[in-house]
C-alpha cells in the first residue's frame, strides 16, 4: 500500500507543517472508515444476518436460523400490508403537498422583491426544527378545544387527531409545513438556472405564460425538483418523530411505527430486522425509478 | 412585412439615460443594421422595439399601429438572439415549431411550415437533434428557423453571429444576406463589428452614447461621415486623426500637423474652414507614400509596418502624430526606411475641434 501513496512536494505548505500523506491517512482516513464500519457497515450486517433467526435482545436466548420465514410471515400478513397502504397513502399526500406548496413558494419568490433574503430565511425555519419539536407543538395547535387552528378555521371541536378518517392527512400536514421549504429551496435553484433569454424568446414566440411555465420552465427545473422528490420521498418512508407524536390511531400506523412497536415494545428483534431490510428494499427500487427518470431529464 | 417608426423614443436605466431622444423610420423590407460600441444603446433600441424593453417615453408604431405599450408576443416581430436562446430540452423541429405551438396552429400546417424553413436554411437533416449536438453556426440557423417559420412582420437580431468564430461568421454573414434578398423581410441587426454592417446594411446607424450618430448608407457612413465619432468607429484600420492649422487660402494652402512641413494642398479644399479649430482626418488609403521625392511630399521615416496579405499597414510620423497608410504589399519591409507622404485632398476630411462635426464643404 505505502508505495502507491504519492509523497507531497516538500516544498508545498503542507509538506512544510509536517502532515505527510501518510500523517493525513493516519490522522483523518483510517479514523473515519473505522468509524463507519462499527457504526454502519457492522450493524448492517448483523441486523442482516438476525432478520434470518429468531433473535429477541429482550431475552437471553441464542438466535435460531430460521432461513426466510420472518420475511414469509412479515409478507403473508395483512396487517403489515395495511402498514404498507397506509405509507403509500402518507407519502404520496406528504410528498406531492410539499411539491406543490414548495414549488409555488419557489415561483413567488423568484422575482425582485424587497427583502426576499429574509422572507426566504423565515420560511426555512419549519426545516431547522426537531421533528419531535413540531410534533408536540402541532398537538396543541390540532386541539379540539384550544387549539388555533379550529379557531381560525372556525370549526368548532373538529377532532383532527382523534377522527381516524383525518388523522393521516393531519399528520401529512404537519409534513408538507415542515419540509416544503426543503422543495422550496432546491426549486428556487432549478428556477434560477433557467436562463432568462429562454423567457424572452417565449414570449417573442407568442407563447402565453402558461404555455412558457408547462412546455419551458418545469422541463427545465424537473431534474433538481427531482432530486427534491427523491429526497423527501425517502424520509416520508421513514416519517416516525412527529407522526408516533400527533396520533397512535391505526389509520396513522405508518411502517416506522410499526416497525419501532415491532423491535422495542414486542421486541421480535429478528422480524424486525427483516422488516427493516424490506422497507430497505421498497425505497431503493422506488428511488431507482427516481434516478432512472432524472438521468433520462439530464440526458436531455 | 413593415414599417418600423421610432419617434422620440427616450430610455431611463434609473438616473441612467441610456437612449436620448431616438428617431429612425425603417422602410418595409430596409435592412437596417445599428452599429456602436457595447454599452451605446444599440441593444436596447432593439429591444425596445421587440417589446423586451419598455421606453420611458416616445412612441414606437409598427406598420402605423402604435407598440410601444404592447407585449412583445402581440407586437408581430420575431427576434435572433446573440445567444441563441434555443429551448435546450426541445428537438430542432420543436424548436423551430415553438412559435406555431404557441398559437396552436393546426399540426399539418405546422410540419410543412417547419420542413420549409428548414429546406430554406438547409438544415433538415438536424430536425431530430437536439441543441446540444449542434455547431454553433447551425444553433444559429435554428434560431434564424425559429424565427422566420411564424413569418413575422419584421425580424430582429442582436449580435446574431458575435459568438460564432470568424470564418463560420463570414459564411453566416452571406447566408444572412441571401435570406434577406430572398425573403425581403424588414430587418434590424445590432453589431459592434463595422464589417458585418458595411457587408448587410441597406443604410447603417451608428450609435454612441445613445444618440443617432449618422443614418446613411453603408458608403455614405464611410465617405462622408458626420463627425469625429463615426470617422473613427467606421473603417479598418481607424481613419488618421490630427490636429491640423491651416495657412493660407489662395491656390495654394499648407496643412500643418504640429510643427512639420506641411501638405501643400489646393485652396478650395479648405477654403470652407475660414481658419476654426480643426481636425484633420484622413482614411489610410488616402495617404500616399512614395519612395522618390514628387510633388508636396514631406520627407520621413516609417515606424511600423504590420503586412497583411493583400495589402500592407505603414505607419509614418509627421509632427509627432502618427499617420497610418494602406500600401500595396511589400512597399515597406520595415522600419526606419526613407519614404515621402501626401494627402489626397479629396479624400480628406475635417472637424470641428470643439464639436467633433464634420465640416463638409458647401455642395
Amino acid at each position: 500500500m505505502a508505495n502507491v501513496m504519492t509523497r507531497l512536494e516538500p516544498d508545498t505548505r503542507a509538506a512544510a507543517r509536517g502532515l505527510s500523506d501518510l500523517t493525513i491517512r493516519n490522522l483523518f482516513i483510517i479514523p473515519t472508515i473505522a468509524f463507519l464500519i462499527i457504526f454502519n457497515v457492522f450493524p448492517l450486517l448483523y441486523s442482516l444476518w438476525t432478520s434470518f433467526t429468531d433473535f429477541r435482545a429482550s431475552t437471553t436466548a441464542p438466535a435460531n436460523w430460521i432461513g426466510l420465514e420472518n420475511y414469509r410471515e412479515l409478507l403473508s400478513d395483512e396487517f403489515i400490508w395495511r402498514n404498507f397502504t397506509i405509507t403509500a397513502k402518507y407519502v404520496l399526500i406528504s410528498v406531492s403537498g410539499q411539491v406543490v406548496v414548495g414549488f409555488g413558494l419557489a415561483m413567488l419568490l423568484n422575482r425582485q422583491i424587497p427583502m426576499k433574503g429574509l422572507i426566504t430565511t423565515l420560511l426555512l425555519l419549519p426545516m431547522m426544527l426537531s421533528m419531535a419539536v413540531v410534533g408536540l407543538f402541532w398537538k396543541l395547535l390540532y386541539d379540539p378545544s384550544f387549539g388555533i387552528i379550529n379557531y381560525f378555521l372556525g370549526l368548532g371541536k373538529f377532532e383532527w387527531l382523534a377522527d381516524p378518517q383525518v388523522a393521516l392527512y393531519a399528520v401529512a400536514i404537519v409534513d408538507i409545513w415542515m419540509w416544503s421549504p426543503f422543495v422550496m429551496l432546491l426549486s428556487l435553484a432549478g428556477l434560477s438556472a433557467v436562463p432568462k433569454h429562454l423567457y424572452e424568446a417565449a414570449e417573442i414566440d407568442r407563447a402565453s405564460s402558461l404555455y412558457t411555465f408547462f412546455r419551458i420552465t418545469l422541463p427545465l427545473v424537473a431534474p433538481i425538483l427531482m432530486i427534491a422528490i427523491i429526497f423527501r420521498t425517502m424520509e416520508a418512508f421513514k416519517t416516525f418523530d412527529h407522526a408516533y407524536i400527533l396520533s397512535s390511531q391505526p389509520t396513522t400506523e405508518l411502517i416506522a411505527i410499526r416497525l419501532y412497536k415491532m423491535a422495542f415494545l414486542e421486541w421480535q428483534t429478528g422480524m424486525s430486522s427483516a422488516f427493516a431490510y424490506i422497507v430497505l428494499i421498497m425505497v431503493v427500487a422506488i428511488t431507482n425509478i427516481y434516478v432512472k427518470y432524472l438521468n433520462r431529464a439530464k440526458a436531455r | 412585412m413593415a414599417r418600423i417608426e421610432l419617434a422620440n423614443v427616450q430610455k431611463f436605466f434609473g438616473s441612467v439615460q441610456v437612449l436620448k431622444d431616438v428617431n429612425l423610420t425603417i422602410e418595409d423590407g430596409e435592412f437596417v443594421v445599428m452599429l456602436g460600441q457595447s454599452g451605446c444603446g444599440k441593444t436596447t433600441t432593439l429591444r425596445a422595439i421587440a417589446g423586451l424593453e419598455t421606453v420611458s417615453s416616445g412612441t414606437i408604431t409598427i406598420d402605423g399601429r402604435e407598440v410601444q405599450d404592447l407585449k412583445a408576443g402581440d407586437r408581430d416581430i420575431a427576434f435572433v438572439f446573440q445567444s441563441f436562446s434555443l429551448y435546450p430540452h426541445m428537438t430542432v423541429e420543436e424548436n423551430i415549431a415553438f412559435p406555431l405551438r404557441a398559437v396552436s396552429s393546426s399540426r399539418a400546417e405546422r410540419e410543412s411550415e417547419v420542413k420549409e424553413v428548414a429546406r430554406f436554411l438547409g438544415i433538415e437533416r438536424l430536425l431530430s437533434r437536439r441543441p446540444s449536438a449542434l455547431s454553433g453556426g447551425d444553433m444559429q440557423r435554428v434560431a434564424i428557423g425559429r424565427a422566420l417559420v411564424r413569418r413575422p412582420k419584421a425580424l430582429l437580431m442582436d449580435e446574431p453571429i458575435g459568438a460564432l468564430d470568424a470564418k463560420l461568421r463570414e459564411q453566416m454573414r452571406a447566408e444572412i444576406k441571401r435570406l434577406h434578398i430572398a425573403r425581403n423581410s424588414t430587418s434590424v441587426y445590432v453589431t459592434h463589428d463595422q464589417v458585418e454592417a458595411m457587408s448587410l446594411a441597406d443604410r447603417i446607424v451608428v450609435m454612441h452614447n445613445g444618440v443617432l450618430q449618422q443614418v446613411g448608407a453603408p458608403d455614405e457612413v464611410y465617405l462622408h461621415p458626420a463627425n469625429l465619432f463615426v470617422a473613427q468607429f467606421v473603417g479598418s484600420p481607424v481613419m488618421n486623426v490630427a490636429d491640423v492649422a491651416v495657412e493660407g487660402a489662395g491656390t495654394d494652402a499648407l496643412l500643418r500637423i504640429g510643427r512639420a512641413e506641411g501638405f501643400r494642398v489646393p485652396g478650395g479644399a479648405v477654403a470652407h474652414l475660414n481658419g476654426a479649430a480643426t481636425k484633420l482626418g484622413i482614411r489610410p488609403e488616402a495617404v500616399l507614400l512614395t519612395r522618390e521625392p514628387g510633388q508636396g511630399g514631406i520627407e520621413t521615416e516609417t515606424t511600423n509596418v504590420e503586412p497583411l496579405g493583400s495589402h500592407d499597414i505603414v505607419d509614418v510620423r509627421i509632427g509627432g502624430e502618427t499617420l497610418r497608410a494602406r500600401c500595396e504589399s511589400g512597399f515597406a519591409r520595415g522600419e526606419g526606411e526613407k519614404v515621402w507622404v501626401s494627402l489626397d485632398p479629396e479624400r480628406a476630411h475635417f472637424f470641428d475641434a470643439a464639436t467633433g462635426q464634420s465640416m463638409r464643404r458647401a455642395g
